[in-house]
């Protein structure tokens, strides 16, 4: 099969088609708030295939998804699934798909078994089958130990892998996953990934799988990729890179220079396309048939020295969303926070401890964020990250061990203290019902903010997070990039000394992820405090320091570039902090 | 069995189990099905009742001889009072004000000389009014007490006292005049409504808010399945509610079964299948736990407790009401239990009720039946 | 100064996050106006067009006056004459009647010779209250007639009489009884709901946290929730007064200052109790729920619609709890007893107390209930 070809052009074998959209159209809501989901899509998934649909939040996956699955109809266009009529015979297409939903459709309060027991049952799998595919599941998803569990008791990557359990009981023909990554730690993915190319590999099943992660597409065997309801194509991974050859580098760091701000004058250079912090060296795309700017350090600083790489999906993603004459968005603009720029501790962890009846969420850490830095939390969902971001922030008392944030424990402290501190929440916690402005405003007020210094810390607001045009539209049908931007700009408002940031760039598309950092590292140039939580393990390099944790536990403490080193072995030459996180897990696994 | 037949039974055991283990094990789902109902039970099996007992009056009697301390006795002894002694209006009166008293009955000092009198004795009646319904129950306990003790006056004189018309009453079916014989039955139906409507209408709505529904409906399973494998659990759940609340009225607060317990059953089972419609009808309408509680609060269980006849009789209501309460499914219920349980298989009066439950519940299927499809929006 | 700016700024987003959304709105003005009406015209214990059956072998033409009497009155209103006593049974099994008069046959005759001529009355004892009821009325129109009847045959009068006389509602009027009533109702009904929805909205929004560390301190977030719901309330209520007194023609003869505290304080309480059913939950549902399995007993024990007096001591015991129970108490008392401040003091203080201690336990709980 030749590498580069159009899926939909005529010739190809219509039984090879095991999903088809022609001319796809689904609308949602009237007059006003009516927004077109999926606007005219033709798409095609193949048997024996894996088939990633790739897209940022609202991008139109899971109407996509839905339609794939006939639970909903669309308002134009086709959809044949195994060469069934989507519209006309729904029951006969779920009798030979296996659709595992986002969240992935798990009946909390029911235990392993009995999930299991119902989809087999819903799904009609013969009682003389069941025991021989149970077992085989459990054992493949690891999940064997766990069969009398409840559901909702187990973690997020078993809950997945569980989830994906229930929708292969019966050997489904095509496979759809809505999102089945989302929320879990690297090891899962990694996990899940071999258990569906497991089941395409021995039973030929083809599968449509949906993720916000890029570094997922070049996993898949065909991507298509889908923007704002629309498909902006449809090939193999190296098939949407290929045009960047030539075009992306790795740009080392000369000595001296401080990663953030060159990254930051890359960015804003107009022949650069994205420039990203990536270990110990600044990947950069630029734009086609642009010269590099090689002096951008100026005529006494040294000249920068761009190694040439191989592009990745990533980088054509950024590319081709990204368009040339777009202005960066504005850096704010904050005063410096201290006149000492010295390494004073500013949050100090000692054997912090967390129970919940007999379950120990956080097992005794301890770490230590001195001022100016980025610090990150990082692991997957029930590790124990946002525990802890919970006690420092004062929202949960602690159990043992002892925690000060500013010389304070702001459990305990005077409402004073928290006037120094800036939070934003998982989710980009707004008042849904009330308006940008509103929001904005409010919290100004909150954090003890009147009159005109409300109105000039409002304006700084709308201004340097570009709200403006946004100032009096309801925060709840905000796009989550622009909630993400409110919800940043909302924790700022009173010029803290310290910033938590929960998951802030959970569900984010990779273009608002970026400018989200850039604002970061900005802040904390101004001698700001950081500390973010986060479960993308490339983000990581953005950090100043962090801690991995796991379980409740830190597994490492230090730069990124120590972390990965840890990982290095002669597999992996040059570790990725997933590389690093994955090893790490593991030996804490072996150790256990 | 073919293996189509046999397929779907398989589905519809596997979403009747699944709903049973759900049941037990979440805490609202037993908030409405077990808690609500005995608290209920309890309140209007011990708490409420609209009888007069106790009543606190206030005896004022100016000039203790035999003729008045006769009337004042004749007050003492009656069960329905609470008596307290005055020798003045007005402390009586400031009692009365301070809702001390619900009653005064006020003989004069000059009460046994104007007996004699041709104008006769006037006995001054004062109660707080406030609530009326109180009110007139004491006004007729007060009138029989009077009564009585005017024919004994009469005979005690040698002569019959000449009345002329003597009222012989008989109340049927409740020779004991007890609210709560009416009230207790009549909580069946508000328990039915609470299990079919309100919990039903909840769950299906959290099976859309968690994300399970979507994922039960990508199965093979079809529509009839989905609303039997809910509207079996809790029908029988429903069913055991009823089966529970009879047994205690019978057992535990006296109440009379006078009809047939087959009928019973059939009237509940047909009830139930209505309180259900309505719960799945809200929940096809709502797809998030809040709304649905809000909708089905407002549109099955509050209507249950006032326009059904339950507490307030229908036939005084405004006309424009009493037309609404016809839209309301307990109304025919409460009808029916009240009429087994105190009454008997009353067929003139049941079947016309039967009629109008079938009548609703092959509508609400209906539109059920249109509404209802596997489809997320 | 600031502190107090800053509360202003609570309450200010806790209105607009309620006006704007029309859930909320539909909260506030769908459910009480439903009750108002509902509760205002079906919940009333005053019977009317009764429904009465006749059987009468009579000849004479005092029954026929007796019956004129009966079917005079608004209460009754007679649907069927028979001439078998037997088809009195049919009706009233049937519940085509529920009051059967069955005069003798000499009734007329026996009464005109002096002697008392006898009346049966049958009720159907299906709804014992009404049935009480009936009889109370048919009652008062029995003894008039024998009174008028005495005097025209120039026997003696009744040596005694009764001369009745009910306080503060002289017709007694349920309505005038269940009007002021639904004034208690409503108010708690929509400030539990909008004071138990608020924390719990917060929590699943996860604004609550994003409250819990801005330098506000507890007392102000307790105000800044808590005055929305008495405001909304204060509005409430004046509205429902001013349609009390206006459409339902209530007599409202006390002290307005009297009711206000009492509404104050009623609200207070039920302010705290909402926001401590709020503050324990974790979902909006399981505040609905809450709120819901709170107002039930709530309203049953408050003697709403049935006296507290006939409660077994135990469960009068547990109505002590019961703000509502001591709203109901000052608004009657206000409305139709013409009660001042002085009188409704022990009404007073343990709402103030109920409020009192609910409100920092609520304080308390949001912070540091648990996930």
């Amino acid at each position: 099969m030749p590498a580069r070809r159009v899926p939909n052009a005529a010739g190809s074998d219509v039984a090879e088609r095991v999903l088809q959209l022609q001319g796809v159209t689904r609308r949602f809501g009237s007059g006003e708030t009516a927004t077109t989901a999926l606007d005219g899509i033709d798409l095609a998934v193949r048997r024996g295939e894996v088939t990633g649909l790739i897209g940022p939040d609202g991008a139109g996956k899971t109407t996509l998804m839905r339609l794939a699955a006939a639970l909903m109809l669309p308002d134009e266009g086709r959809i044949e699934v195994l060469g069934i009529d989507a519209v006309a015979e729904p029951v006969a297409v779920q009798s030979r798909i296996g659709y595992m939903p986002q969240r992935f459709g798990l009946y909390e309060d029911l235990s392993v078994q009995e999930n299991l027991d119902l989809y087999a049952d819903l799904q009609g799998l013969s009682p003389a089958r069941r025991a021989g595919r149970y077992d085989e599941l459990m054992h493949m998803t690891g999940l064997a130990p766990f069969r009398r569990r409840l559901a909702g008791r187990l973690s997020g990557g078993m809950k997945q892998k569980l989830g994906l359990a229930c929708a292969l009981l019966r050997e489904p023909e095509l496979l759809l996953l809505d999102e089945p990554t989302v929320g879990v730690d690297p090891v899962s993915r990694r996990e899940l990934w071999q258990i569906v190319y497991r089941q395409v590999r021995e039973q030929g099943m083809s599968v449509l799988l949906s993720t916000a992660y890029l570094d997922e597409a070049e996993r898949c065997d065909r991507v298509a990729l889908l923007h704002q309801g629309r498909l902006l194509g449809m090939d193999r991974p190296a098939a949407f890179s290929k045009p960047l050859a030539g075009d992306c580098f790795a740009l080392e760091m000369p000595p001296g220079i401080s990663a953030r701000r060159l990254q930051r004058d890359l960015q804003a250079h107009p022949a650069i396309a994205d420039a990203l912090v990536e270990g110990e060296h600044i990947r950069v795309v630029r734009w086609p048939d642009q010269p590099l700017p090689t002096d951008l350090l100026g005529s006494q600083g040294p000249a920068l020295v761009f190694r040439p790489v191989a592009p990745r999906f990533e980088d054509a993603f950024i590319r081709l969303l990204r368009s040339p004459d777009e202005v960066p968005p504005p850096m704010p603009q904050v005063g410096p926070a201290s006149a000492d720029q010295g390494d004073e501790v500013v949050i100090r962890a000692e054997r912090l401890e967390r129970r919940f009846g007999d379950f120990v969420a956080v097992k005794g850490i301890s770490f230590q964020v001195r001022r100016g830095e980025i610090f990150g939390l990082l692991g997957a969902n029930g590790a124990g990250k946002s525990t802890t971001f919970r006690m420092l922030c004062g929202l949960l008392p602690v159990s043992g061990g002892h925690l000060s944030v500013a010389g304070h424990d702001l459990r305990h402290a005077a409402a004073r203290a928290r006037a120094h501190i800036g939070y934003m929440a998982q989710k980009f916690s707004l008042y849904a019902n009330l308006t940008v402005l509103q929001n904005l405003r409010f919290f100004a007020a909150a954090y003890g903010l009147h009159g005109r210094r409300q109105n000039e810390r409002v304006d700084w607001a709308l201004d340097n997070f570009e709200l403006r045009p946004l100032a009096r539209r309801n925060t709840g049908v905000l796009p989550l990039g622009h909630k993400q931007r409110l919800a940043f700009a909302a924790a700022l408002m009173h010029e803290p000394q310290i910033l938590f940031l929960d998951e802030p760039t959970s569900g984010v598309d990779p273009i608002a992820r970026r400018e989200f950092w850039a604002r970061t590292n900005a802040l904390a140039e101004a001698g700001i405090t950081v500390l973010v939580t986060t479960h993308f393990m490339e983000e990581a390099n953005y950090c100043d320091r962090l801690v991995i944790m796991a379980e409740g536990e830190v597994l490492a403490e230090g730069t990124p570039r120590e972390i990965r080193e840890r990982a290095r072995d002669p597999q992996h030459p040059e570790p990725s902090m997933e590389d690093a996180f994955i090893a790490l897990v593991a030996a804490h696994e072996a150790a256990a | 069995m073919s293996k189509a037949g046999q397929d779907s039974r398989r589905r519809l055991r596997g979403m009747v189990r699944k709903e049973w283990l759900q049941i037990l094990r979440d805490p609202s789902s037993i908030a409405i099905a077990f808690v609500l109902p005995l608290v209920l039970l309890f309140l209007f099996g011990y708490g409420v009742s609209l009888d007069a007992k106790d009543i606190r009056l206030g005896l004022v009697v100016e000039h203790m001889d035999s003729r008045s301390r006769d009337l004042a006795g004749a007050f003492v002894r009656s069960r329905f009072f609470r008596p307290h002694y005055y020798h003045d209006i007005q402390s009586a009166e400031r009692d009365l004000t301070e809702r001390r008293l619900d009653g005064i009955v006020w003989l004069r000092h000059d009460f046994s000389r104007r007996l004699q009198q041709p104008g006769g004795a006037a006995i001054g009646v004062r109660v707080n009014g406030t609530d009326a319904n109180q009110a007139r129950i004491t006004i007729g306990y007060i009138q029989g007490v009077w009564f009585g003790w005017l024919e004994k006056y009469a005979r005690a004189q040698g002569r019959e006292l000449k009345t002329p018309v003597r009222l012989d009453h008989r109340v049927w079916f409740n020779a004991a005049v007890s609210s709560r014989y009416f009230l207790v039955p009549g909580l069946i139906a508000i328990i039915m409504t609470l299990i079919g409507s309100l919990l039903t209408s909840m769950v299906i709505a959290r099976e859309w808010e968690r994300g399970t529904m979507e994922a039960m409906m990508a199965t093979p399973l079809r529509i009839p399945e989905v609303l039997a494998g809910k509207l079996i659990p809790y029908f029988a759940l429903g069913m055991f509610g009823m089966l529970f609340t009879v047994a205690l009225a019978l057992w535990l607060f006296d109440v009379p079964l006078r009809g047939s317990f087959v009928t019973l059953l059939g009237a509940s089972a047909l009830f139930m299948l209505v309180a259900l419609a309505m719960g799945l009808l809200i929940s096809i309408v709502a797809k998030n736990q809040f709304v649905a509680g809000q909708i089905a609060i407002i549109v099955t269980f509050l209507p249950a407790f006032i326009l059904s006849g339950f507490i307030f009789d229908i036939g005084s209501m405004p006309a424009p009401i009493q037309v609404i309460t016809h839209l309301v499914p307990a109304r025919y219920f409460v009808a029916i239990l009240q009429t087994l349980f105190l009454a008997g298989d009353i067929w003139p009066v049941i079947l016309p009720n039967l009629g109008a439950m079938a009548l609703m519940l092959l509508i609400f299927m209906a539109i059920i039946r249109r509404r209802a499809h596997k489809r997320i929006a | 100064m600031n502190a107090l700016l800053q509360v202003l700024a609570l309450v200010r987003k806790e209105f607009l996050a309620l006006l704007r959304d029309p859930r909320s709105r539909l909260v506030l003005i769908g459910p009480p106006m439903i009750q108002l009406m509902v509760f205002g015209y079906a919940a009333t214990f005053d019977l009317n067009d009764v429904p009465v059956a006749v059987h009468n072998a009579d000849r004479g033409a005092l029954s026929r006056q007796l019956l004129a009497r009966v079917e005079g009155s608004p209460a009754f209103h007679l649907v069927a004459e028979v001439d078998a006593e037997e088809a009195l049974r049919e009706l009233i099994n049937e519940r085509r009647a529920m009051l059967a008069l069955s005069f003798d046959p000499n009734f007329s005759r026996d009464i005109e010779q002096g002697r008392s001529g006898r009346l049966q009355a049958i009720l159907d004892g299906r709804n014992s209250n009404s049935a009480l009821i009936a009889l109370g009325y048919l009652r008062n129109i029995l003894i008039d007639f024998n009174q008028g009847q005495s005097l025209r045959q120039g026997g003696p009068p009744l040596p005694a009489v009764l001369k009745l006389r009910a306080w503060h509602n002289e017709n007694m009027t349920s309505r005038w009884f269940i009007v002021p009533g639904i004034v208690g109702l409503l108010l708690l009904v929509v400030t539990l709901v909008v004071t138990a929805l608020s924390i719990a909205r917060e929590r699943e929004a996860g604004t609550f946290d994003q409250l819990l560390v801005t330098p506000l301190h507890p007392w102000q977030t307790l105000l800044g929730k808590s005055i929305p719901g008495l405001v909304i309330g204060l509005l409430e209520a004046s509205f429902i007064v001013l349609l009390a007194v206006a459409w339902f023609e209530v007599p409202l003869r006390g002290s307005l200052g009297a009711l206000y505290l009492g509404i104050f304080l009623f609200l207070l309480s039920a302010v705290g109790v909402g926001l401590m059913i709020s503050a324990i939950s974790v979902t909006q549902q399981q505040a609905l729920l809450g709120a819901f399995l709170f107002l039930v007993p709530a309203v049953i024990l408050s003697g709403f619609a049935t006296p507290i007096a006939n409660m077994p001591e135990v469960v009068q015991w547990i109505s002590h709890l019961d703000p509502l129970r001591y709203f109901l108490v000052i608004v009657r008392g206000v409305f139709l007893e013409g009660a001042d401040a002085g009188l409704l003091i022990h009404q007073y203080w343990p709402m103030a107390l109920i409020g009192g201690i609910a409100l920092p336990v609520a304080g308390w709980l949001a912070r540091h209930r648990m996930y």
